[in-house]
């Protein structure tokens, strides 16, 4: 199914939520409101016409000129056709699945001040640890996930690496974080 | 409090007064599995909460690998970039070179050489088979079989050989870059490789009988850890892990990218026992289907990569200059079937030479997302096998 | 920049003190002088060694047979069955069996004999000779685990210490170990993480004490030898629970409490095992049971009849299991338990470890000879050796080697050895519950039947009547088929190595 199509049930279901749509770009997506976002996702997952049954991917972008965070889903929907005991290993491929196979990203964009976005970990499981990542890394709270903890840097970590305004700390307990070459040529 | 119900496995009823029978009681105990263990395959720490040998609870902790590689992307020309990717994933350093580029070349638009491709789509079979190979005999080392892996670093030492060969790295190769392949393969290089090819193929036959068929492997691995269709789409989890849970989904076949739509191979999936090749207690998305479905795709690389020696054209290797690229304002998310799942690269430009803001998507750290929800209500040993079946690669998972 | 410092608290290096300090010095002694030496000419002492050892063997051969025949054999108050080394000897038996035995000049001779009429002095020989052997035995069980794990990996194995073929490597290793740091953790308890090693270590050499390896080749000859081995090999278990548990380490208690269930539940059918020689025989003397089957290898107790030929299997079995050799190695299973009981284990009191494994993999398998395999016997009937040899001194040492001694005793052994580390090296692991299971679901039942089967076959059958010969007989050639199609399948792989490996695993290794 092309975005097109994907957009317009979008926009058909929730209307104004949609808040905009870049379809001609090299990789297409529609922005939507967070308020209205696990709505949007619970029908992304169930809608008969889309079945994004995979959620592949969460980026969380940060948009400091505008000054937005952004968290950007991207969808997959695999056919799932369990294999049965008369297919042949390896058999003759996908060609024989029915194809609902299309991809949609869509955006999330929040304010840098109150980054909050609700969660979709109960929509897909994957985004579980996704969210975390993003949290730990951009900043970025969901709402109502189970355990909103930083999962890569160690718990007791200050700041967000990956927004553009960080600043490296110097120091962790104890431990020097940086070399003196970088001491003796600042460089942000 | 008489019984517990783990949560995840409702059918795993646990009966305190009746398991301690009298006065003998039995306590739950917290036991760290990592970050320094054999069998974590790396630094993944897996707290488990047991009662006795039996595994209630198991949660992964992760980031002691973590190097925050997107950082560094966003801070280097994505040629430069290169070198950092094949540190993500080190069993597989082809294939993300080859993901990379290609979410550059499509981002900027750049058109690669035939030549270029074809190398660039054996090195990334060669490379899957030799990660397979890793799978496959750590595999055996989770289940306390030595040999298995001895002869799989044999055969894939040879692999690495011929990597040498063409680009002069046997770990981090950096060959695959924007807009081809770094150097034109040496000479008699393809003579070799299909010597190899020759070579190899027997030995997963060898392989099979000493220990995807052993009985006390199948045993070990068939019914443990068992990941329906649904819940491993749920999870994304990719590659032989969704595979193995019988969902037919490759990407190299369902949407091909760069030239795999002009080859002819399979896709094994998982199958359920009784079926041809498959002992009879396997269900559809245990450890042993998850394993198998690794064995049979070196095979399938094999096949790719005897196609494209026959149609390799002659050419260019490299699309010209690779340094000071200008990134379009604009977004593009790439993902390829690399050996341990989809990886997926997301760049965005803003008209400099150095991207926005650079995402990876690690298979590993997908698929290790599950281990709780299939690890409790199992046996202690059989969070090796779990683990192992799902072939992580830390330095991709912290990233 | 910042000094880096650590959250731990940092110590030194702790040295071993007391006996084992002792030990470790002597160690350090020895090597710092025998190093070079073994640098500078390690074919020669490899060489040196191996005549040195046959020489004395001889020599330790010859007296046995000089004891045996002239100093107990003249006096007749002492029974032949007691053996040299139970015997009381005087000095005037001493003399009377030299003069009756024709010594030129007994006077003399008496007096060079004189210290061995003191037993404590016979003991203390004879335990030291124990004693060497056992330190012998992991050294080269360890060495040819090695190599035989090599060629079975298609790599080489210790190619380098020593010279051929590393042979020197399991010493080096010691000497290594030997030298490495005192290590307790903090929190362990102490006194009985000192004293688990021993206590796994001690009960092998106990039972090396009882094990006969030939008819008089045995420092105490024991009624009850084979209840007495059994203990002991049941009381390593505690030193393996002292270990985990004292370690202070949850993988340890996780592997001590592996090893106490495994324990438990296979010394059931290995002990119901081995009642079936003791009631084909009728003794629990191990002498008594080995020499029953002098008569060929169709007289071996294996080939008796089918139950007997079960019990062996199933006894094997039980064995590994026992000896927590693979595929039942979930004690210590690396990729599960870290290392299980020994994880904190380092250095000397590690290799006790090793010792006292490698010792109980020793001791089963020779119960398994002497019980079921034909003890010291060759597969040569002795009856043929009585017909074609004589009684001088070159027909006994003909006898020694050809049909019946030592020497076979060792070689079944080592070829029993051998199966366990091919087994170890090509299986996997089997999981706690499966090892469990298989025990009392598949053997414990098993066994039953065929110690049921066998006090029937043994009431009922004739001994050489039809039945009774003919299951023998059967028996006796599916035993030499299957070493034979063994042998044939070696010889096979030898002559078709290329094919079956591929040229890199071949024409990469030495010696293949």
């Amino acid at each position: 199914m092309a975005p097109e199509e994907v957009c317009d049930i979008l926009k058909e279901r929730f209307g104004a939520a949609v808040l905009d749509a870049k379809l001609d770009a090299r990789r297409p997506y529609v922005v939507v409101d967070v308020a209205r976002w696990h709505d949007i996702a619970l029908f992304l997952r169930d809608d008969e016409r889309l079945q994004f049954n995979m959620l592949e991917c969460l980026s969380a972008l940060d948009l400091l000129e505008d000054n937005k965070l952004a968290a950007v889903y991207d969808m997959f929907s695999v056919p799932v056709v369990i294999a049965s005991a008369s297919t042949v290993v390896g058999g003759s491929g996908c060609k024989s699945t029915p194809l609902l196979r299309h991809h949609m990203a869509v955006r999330v964009e929040v304010d840098r001040d109150k980054p909050r976005i609700p969660t979709v970990s109960d929509v897909w499981p994957a985004a579980d640890w996704h969210e975390r990542e993003a949290f730990d890394m951009m900043g970025i709270v969901f709402d109502n996930h189970p355990d909103m903890t930083r999962i890569l840097c160690p718990d007791d970590w200050e700041g967000y690496p990956l927004r553009k305004d960080y600043e490296f700390p110097l120091e962790y307990h104890g431990i020097p974080a940086t070399t003196e070459h970088t001491l003796t040529n600042p460089k942000h | 409090m008489a019984t517990t119900v783990i949560e995840t496995r409702p059918d795993v009823l646990i009966d305190f007064d009746k398991e301690s029978q009298g006065d003998v009681r039995t306590e739950e105990m917290l036991i760290n599995m990592g970050p320094q263990h054999p069998a974590t395959h790396g630094v993944l720490r897996v707290v488990l909460r047991t009662d006795g040998e039996l595994i209630l609870e198991s949660v992964p902790h992760i980031g002691y690998l973590h190097r925050c590689a997107e950082k560094i992307g966003e801070n280097l020309q994505p040629y430069q970039f290169i070198p950092y990717t094949d540190r993500m994933d080190y069993l597989a350093g082809m294939n993300n070179n080859q993901a990379y580029a290609i979410a550059i070349e499509q981002l900027v638009g750049i058109e690669v050489p035939e030549r270029a491709l074809y190398i660039r789509m054996i090195f990334a079979e060669l490379n899957r088979i030799a990660s397979h190979l890793v799978a496959f005999g750590t595999y055996g080392l989770d289940m306390g079989a030595f040999t298995p892996f001895l002869y799989s670093f044999r055969e894939r030492e040879m692999i690495l050989d011929l990597f040498e060969s063409a680009c002069g790295a046997r770990l981090t190769y950096s060959y695959i870059n924007v807009g081809g392949v770094h150097d034109d393969l040496p000479d008699k290089f393809l003579d070799v490789l299909l010597e190899y090819l020759d070579y190899f193929e027997p030995k997963v036959a060898e392989y099979n009988q000493l220990l995807s068929y052993n009985h006390i492997f199948v045993k070990r691995t068939a019914n443990v850890g068992v990941i329906s269709a649904a819940d491993a789409v749920g999870w994304a989890l990719t590659g032989p892990v969704l595979r193995g849970s019988g969902v037919n989904w490759d990407l190299r076949k369902s949407t091909p990218y760069e030239i795999y739509d002009r080859f002819e191979f399979d896709v094994p999936v998982g199958l359920p026992g009784g079926s041809e090749g498959v002992p009879q207690s396997v269900v559809v998305g245990d450890c042993w289907c998850r394993y198998m479905v690794r064995v049979l795709e070196m095979l399938q690389s094999c096949r790719i990569i005897r196609q494209a020696i026959k149609q390799m054209p002659d050419g260019p290797h490299l699309a010209g200059k690779l340094k000071n690229l200008k990134l379009p304002d604009d977004e593009i998310y790439v993902e390829i079937e690399n050996p341990r799942g989809q990886l997926g690269f997301y760049v965005r430009g803003d008209g400099s030479t150095i991207p926005a803001r650079v995402k990876a998507r690690g298979p590993s750290f997908c698929n290790i997302s599950i281990l709780n929800h299939v690890g409790s209500g199992c046996l202690l040993a059989d969070i090796p096998a779990i683990v192992g079946s799902i072939d992580i690669v830390m330095g991709e998972v912290d990233r | 920049m910042t000094q880096m410092s650590v959250p731990w608290r940092p110590r030194g290096k702790v040295r071993y003190t007391g006996l084992s300090g002792l030990i470790a010095g002597f160690a350090r002694a020895i090597y710092g002088m025998a190093a070079p030496v073994v640098r500078a000419f390690p074919g020669s002492i490899l060489l040196g060694a191996i005549f040195t050892v046959i020489l004395v063997g001889w020599a330790h051969f010859l007296l046995f047979e000089f004891a045996d025949n002239h100093l107990i054999g003249a006096d007749s108050n002492i029974s032949a069955v007691r053996g040299f080394l139970g015997a009381e000897l005087t000095l005037a038996e001493i003399e009377n069996g030299l003069a009756v035995a024709g010594a030129p000049a007994p006077g003399v001779l008496q007096y060079a004999f004189y210290p061995i009429q003191f037993r404590i002095v016979r003991d203390l020989l004879s335990a030291g000779g124990i004693l060497g052997f056992i330190s012998v035995i992991p050294l080269y069980t360890i060495w040819w685990e090695r190599k035989v794990a090599g060629r079975i990996q298609s790599r080489t194995g210790p190619m380098r210490v020593g010279g051929w073929h590393g042979w020197s490597q399991s010493m080096a290793d010691g000497i290594k170990l030997i030298n490495k740091e005192d290590f307790v953790p903090d929190h362990a308890d102490g006194v009985l993480f000192r004293l688990a090693p021993y206590v796994a270590f001690v009960p092998a050499i106990l039972a090396f004490f009882a094990l006969p390896f030939g008819t008089y080749w045995v420092f105490r000859e024991l009624d009850v030898a084979l209840v007495f081995i059994l203990a002991m090999l049941g009381i390593e278990v505690l030193g393996v629970i002292l270990a985990g548990w004292a370690s202070n380490n949850k993988w340890s208690v996780y592997g001590a409490m592996r090893e106490a269930c495994q324990m438990v539940s296979y010394e059931i059918p290995m002990g119901m095992a081995l009642l079936i020689p003791v009631m084909a025989v009728g003794t629990l003397s191990m002498t008594e049971i080995g020499n029953v089957q002098g008569d060929g290898w169709t007289s071996w107790i294996v080939f008796r009849n089918p139950f007997t030929f079960a019990a062996a299997v199933v006894y094997y079995v039980a064995a590994l299991a026992s000896c927590k050799r693979a595929p039942f190695d979930l004690p210590e299973s690396e990729s599960e338990l870290v290392s299980g009981f020994h994880t904190e284990y380092s250095g000397f009191r590690w290799s006790l470890f090793f010792f006292g494994e490698y010792a109980a993999m020793f001791v089963v398998s020779g119960l398994c000879v002497i019980l079921f395999l034909g003890a010291w016997h060759s597969p040569l009937p002795m009856s043929l050796a009585d017909r074609f040899l004589g009684d001088d001194l070159l027909s006994r040492a003909a006898k020694g080697l050809f049909f019946s001694g030592p020497l076979w005793f060792v070689l079944k052994c080592v070829w029993l050895l051998y199966v366990q580390i091919w087994i170890r090296w090509t299986l996997p692991r089997i999981r706690i519950d499966q090892v469990l299971y298989a025990c009392i679901q598949y053997m414990l039942p098993l066994m039953m039947v065929i110690l049921l089967g066998h006090t029937l076959y043994e009431l009922l059958v004739p001994v050489h009547g039809i039945v009774w010969t003919f299951f023998n007989i059967a028996l006796s050639v599916i035993g030499g088929a299957v070493m034979l199609f063994l042998v044939s399948i070696a010889c096979y792989g030898y002559l078709n190595r290329v094919k079956l490996v591929g040229w890199l695993g071949v024409e990469t290794l030495p010696g293949s």
